[in-house]
């Protein structure tokens, strides 16, 4: 114990030495006067030394189970909660029903603003889903996926503020065009591989976010577009409180919509041959998957999705601009996705609401949140590294022998 | 004519400084394949210490160059200590992890790291001291090439030899190269791989901290979020010219240091960022593993 004491001393000492000149020097370069800040310096060091002490017994706790996970050989009884919940109906069906009745009575229960956010929420929800196809299922890395986002979400608007089209006519029309821009960036970018990949759509996200700042003719810049209409129900008369209610529920269908098409997707030919080109290009090329036509297909599918989901988050907020297409939202979805488990639909919607919810409802902290939230990101990998609820992939048994891993 | 002087000279200025940031990226590449989204943020982190650093110094009566140099220094020292601990705490623990977490885990400190300084300092762009003096010698050319240029060309070569030279020539060069070829069989042979990576997050900080350091110096304003595009730039670079190619890196760096300072002086500085990917595209579609990078053979 007296160790850990010391070691934590120790690294609280390393912590003063390295916050030092940020933490407590403050120079003000045109007065120059200096602001010694010491009170900063105790924090420093009564935080770094607790936290240390909590990291070196979090750290001996998740040793512990991995040393278990590798003697402990019953594989089914070791299934977690999270999964034993997916997989049998007995425990999935009631927590499903309740669900569904909390899902329905949500924007009953609370105000207008926690709905509002709740859509932004499931907006992230099917982001994530979407994206879900391109790095989840066929291991497309992709750094820019918000353009498609952005795509969407200026399709509507320019289409309405320019031609006068509603939602619904825009709704089909912004998916399709994501998915149109999906192919677009898929070309040229079929021959590369992994990391590569990562650069060129992070720059592909960069070009699509300076041309909406600068095409002025069209986007109006970065002014932004605004005045763009709620959704419509049949030209009946909303006012706010109806209308953010009716885009709810909207969107709750948008995400069982996507549920029902990603899970059919999934275990489609060509969600299959997605999986198949993730686990090993060569080999699937070889059994005569079309490497060309699958990766664009990815690229479209997962495009659509942000595409549709734009056309609704630019009639949520009623007003665009680029600073909503920015690489941190590229960044929030990817993280949704990797922290969801990559390829988990539930891990993907239990990402995406934590992930959106807690910045607003940690808006106590105020300044502190997004600290928080790159530190909660951080934290999340190194004890969950495969996300909050791995991929169950499905596995064939033999009859009597149970066979072994195929997937290991 | 001298337009065009003018612009290759701000373009190699700009490589220059996208070269010290790039390697850093592709060093740590080269060995744990792993984009350290954070690289851009001590990168920043450098600038705001030689800031701090400076201001401290200018009011207790230091004079010129002693205050570039100890400035200089104190960042560098800093930004090294930053670099190690940041993978210690959170690309240690994933060393095992599937290869996307290590990715999130950088872009979520690069939050942090970002916040941290906006929160312990300031959300404003604080002005840089200009550190460089005017030299005489430079009077005839300085329409083209000023002094500040001149030290950020000169210091950036210097590094980069002592890089090369480092990795080449030195035991913890070589252990770097053998680590970077295959972990498992260096480890074998008795290279401590913890170390090496440990030491390759150190250089990496070094440079960065030095970019830093000379383009507060250059601009004259920085804040907590200068970080981001440099590093994007700079990885950018590193992709360019192949990434895990130290060579590569640099040379990469320039192509898209010129390529964007011709593209703004030329065209319109509005689309600059936009010729610098389509560059990054155009070379890659061109080089699919970059500039100088190997292609990699595939057995089936």
């Amino acid at each position: 114990m007296s160790d850990y004491m010391k070691r934590s001393f120790l690294v609280a000492l390393w912590f003063v030495f390295l916050t030092f000149p940020l933490m407590v020097v403050k120079v003000n370069t045109l007065k120059n006067t200096v602001e010694w800040r010491w009170m900063n310096m105790l924090w420093v060091a009564i935080g770094a030394f607790v936290l240390s002490l909590l990291w070196r017994w979090a750290m001996e706790r998740r040793q512990l189970k991995n040393k278990e996970a590798e003697s402990g050989e019953e594989e089914s009884a070791r299934l977690g909660f999270g999964q034993r919940l997916l997989v049998e109906p007995k425990l999935y069906k009631p927590v499903l029903a309740v669900l569904f009745v909390a899902t329905i009575a949500f924007p009953l229960l609370v105000d207008i603003y926690q709905t509002n956010i709740m859509v932004l929420a499931l907006v992230f929800v099917v982001l994530g889903l979407g994206l879900n196809i391109t790095v989840g299922l066929a291991g497309l890395l992709d750094l820019g996926y918000v353009a498609f986002f952005a795509v969407g979400a200026y399709t509507y608007g320019i289409l309405n503020s320019f031609w006068g089209l509603g939602f619904w006519t825009c709704l089909p029309i912004g998916g399709l065009m994501g998915a149109l821009f999906g192919i677009a960036l898929g070309f040229p970018i079929l021959r590369l591989r992994g990391d590569y990949l990562a650069i060129v759509t992070l720059g592909f996200g960069s070009i699509a976010k300076i041309v909406i700042e600068n095409w002025e003719e069209v986007t109006n810049g970065a002014k932004g577009i605004a005045g763009i209409p709620r959704p419509g129900f049949f030209g009946a008369d909303m006012s706010i409180t109806s209308a953010t209610t009716y885009t709810y529920y909207l969107m709750i269908l948008m995400v069982i919509f996507t549920i029902f098409v990603t899970n059919r997707l999934k275990d489609s030919r060509i969600g299959r041959a997605w999986m198949a080109l993730r686990e090993d290009e060569i080999a699937c090329v070889a059994m005569g998957v079309d490497m060309a036509k699958t990766k664009l297909g990815a690229y479209a599918f997962g495009a659509f999705w942000a595409g549709l989901v734009g056309v609704i988050f630019a009639a949520r907020n009623t007003y665009i601009n680029p600073n909503s297409f920015t690489f941190m939202e590229s960044a929030l979805v990817l993280s949704i996705v990797v922290m969801g488990g990559m390829g988990s639909i539930v891990g993907v919607i239990i990402a995406a609401l934590v992930l959106i919810l807690m910045p607003e409802y940690l808006r106590a902290f105020a300044e502190y949140r997004m600290l928080m939230f790159g530190a909660i990101m951080v934290l999340m990998m190194i004890f969950r590294p495969e996300g909050l609820i791995a991929n169950v992939r499905r596995k064939y048994r033999g009859h009597k022998v149970m066979t072994e891993d195929v997937n290991a | 004519m001298q337009y065009f002087l003018e612009l290759s000279c701000s373009g190699l200025v700009r490589g220059s400084i996208y070269a010290l940031i790039a390697l850093g990226y592709t060093m740590v590449y080269g060995i744990i394949q792993l984009i350290n989204f954070a690289h851009g943020e001590i990168y920043m982190i450098g600038a705001f210490i030689a800031l701090i650093v400076a201001g401290v110094l200018t009011i207790y009566g230091f004079s010129g160059v002693s205050i570039l140099i100890l400035a200089g220094l104190i960042a560098t020292v800093y930004a090294a200590a930053y670099g190690y601990t940041l993978e210690k705490i959170a690309y240690r623990p994933l060393r095992n992890a599937p290869r996307l977490s290590p990715l999130i885990s950088a872009i979520g400190m690069s939050l942090f790291l970002q916040n941290y300084v906006l929160l312990a300092q300031t959300p404003d762009f604080l002005s840089f001291p200009s550190l460089i003096p005017d030299f005489d010698f430079m009077e005839p050319v300085a329409h083209i090439m000023g002094s500040a240029e001149l030290v950020i060309l000169v210091t950036s070569a210097v590094a980069m030899v002592a890089l090369t030279v480092l990795i080449k020539y030195t035991r913890i060069g070589k252990a770097m190269r053998a680590t970077q070829q295959d972990m498992t069989m260096a480890r074998l042979v008795g290279v401590n791989v913890d170390n090496v990576i440990s030491m390759t997050f150190v250089i990496g900080s070094v440079l960065a901290a030095i970019g830093g350091v000379l383009v507060g110096s250059y601009i004259g304003q920085i804040n907590f979020y200068i970080g981001f595009m440099a590093g994007v730039k700079a990885f950018t670079a590193a992709v360019l010219g192949g990434i895990g190619n130290i060579p590569g890196a640099v040379l990469g760096a320039m192509v898209l240091g010129l390529a964007e300072s011709f593209a703004a002086g030329y065209i319109s500085s509005a689309y600059e960022d936009v010729f610098a990917f389509g560059v990054l595209v155009l070379i890659l579609i061109l080089r699919p593993s970059g500039l100088l990078g190997k292609a990699i053979k595939q057995k089936v």
